[in-house]
């Protein structure tokens, strides 16, 4: 056994840390609670197995959502990641509904004004553009009720470290 | 325990489903692939941890969160749920940019009225006929005889 310290995983897990340790790349010694976050919530084999379903180029990427969904089910244990969720399509419903009276103020004005004046098409494309994909928005979540929801959950928290 | 009264954990795990089960409102029989997927995920013992730590009113909602962050995690395996929220974010920022520049449309068609405004009722005064001795630079009206 080399000089090289275990990675945080085998540490926690006691283990012996060998040189194709799948975790060894994601969660370095210094950073213990970044995998025992990960552990409490997804469980070390459960974290094993679907990194070993993907490819090397998409494990970080992989890690880090791991780790930003174990902090968010810790910090709340009934909602987790969907508080986040549901807060924002509020606001993309609310953004909707703003949307929507500005292009109503908007067309009334053009029908006021003479045909002669500038309509500027392209904000109204764009607009249609946005309005189709606000509209198209899945509705991810039709059992949380809203007024439950924790708002503003995960205030400023970086997603990628 | 008869076979058909077991949840869909316990007939998965293939165990006995006794009366007091944590998980048996949660994951019925009928809808084997939802525990499928949270077993898949977070696995059974986590599953069951999470739900006996919150009081029994909350489990519902919980289930139901964990379930979909287990689903959305099996349809992304990279991302999950956190690509949703990127996605959501990323809307947000366009649905306000768009806001603030139709928001900024408005205002320039209101102050563009409200000068025509103004233009309209300045020209109305000059087209006023009243006495002539008004426009000219003679200081008192004429006298009448």
């Amino acid at each position: 056994m080399g000089g090289s310290s275990p990675c945080a995983s085998c540490k926690l897990l006691r283990r012996r840390c060998a040189k194709d340790c799948i975790f060894a790349p994601y969660f370095p010694s210094d950073d213990p609670h970044k995998f025992a976050i990960v552990h409490k919530v997804f469980g070390a084999s459960n974290v094993s197995k679907m990194l070993q379903e993907l490819p090397i180029h998409q494990r970080a990427d992989a890690v880090s959502s791991l780790v930003y969904e174990a902090n968010a089910r810790v910090r709340d244990p009934v909602y987790g990641c969907v508080g986040a969720i549901s807060y924002l399509q509020n606001q993309v419903s609310q953004l909707q509904m703003q949307l929507a009276v500005a292009q109503a103020e908007i067309l009334c004005i053009q029908m006021q004004q003479e045909p002669a004046l500038p309509t500027h098409q392209i904000v109204s494309d764009d607009r249609s553009l946005l309005h189709s994909n606000l509209s198209n928005l899945p509705q991810y979540l039709n059992f949380a009720s809203t007024s439950n929801v924790i708002q503003d959950p995960l205030k400023r928290e970086s997603l990628w470290t | 325990m008869s076979n058909s009264t077991r949840c869909a954990a316990c007939k998965s795990l293939r165990r006995r489903c006794p009366q007091d089960c944590t998980l048996a409102p949660y994951f019925p029989s009928t809808n084997p692939q939802r525990f499928a997927c949270v077993h898949k995920i977070f696995g059974a013992s986590n599953i069951t941890k999470m739900l006996q730590q919150l009081p029994v009113h909350q489990r519902a909602v919980a289930a139901d969160c964990i379930s979909f962050e287990a689903s959305s995690r099996v349809r992304d395996p990279v991302y999950g749920c956190v690509g949703i929220i990127t996605q959501l974010h990323q809307l947000i920022l366009v649905a306000q940019r768009e806001l603030a520049e139709i928001q900024g449309q408005v205002a320039l068609y209101g102050a563009q009225q409200g000068q025509e405004q103004k233009r309209m009722a300045q020209s109305q005064v000059h087209q006023y006929n009243g006495p002539i001795w008004f426009t000219t630079s003679q200081q008192d009206p004429p006298h009448l005889d």
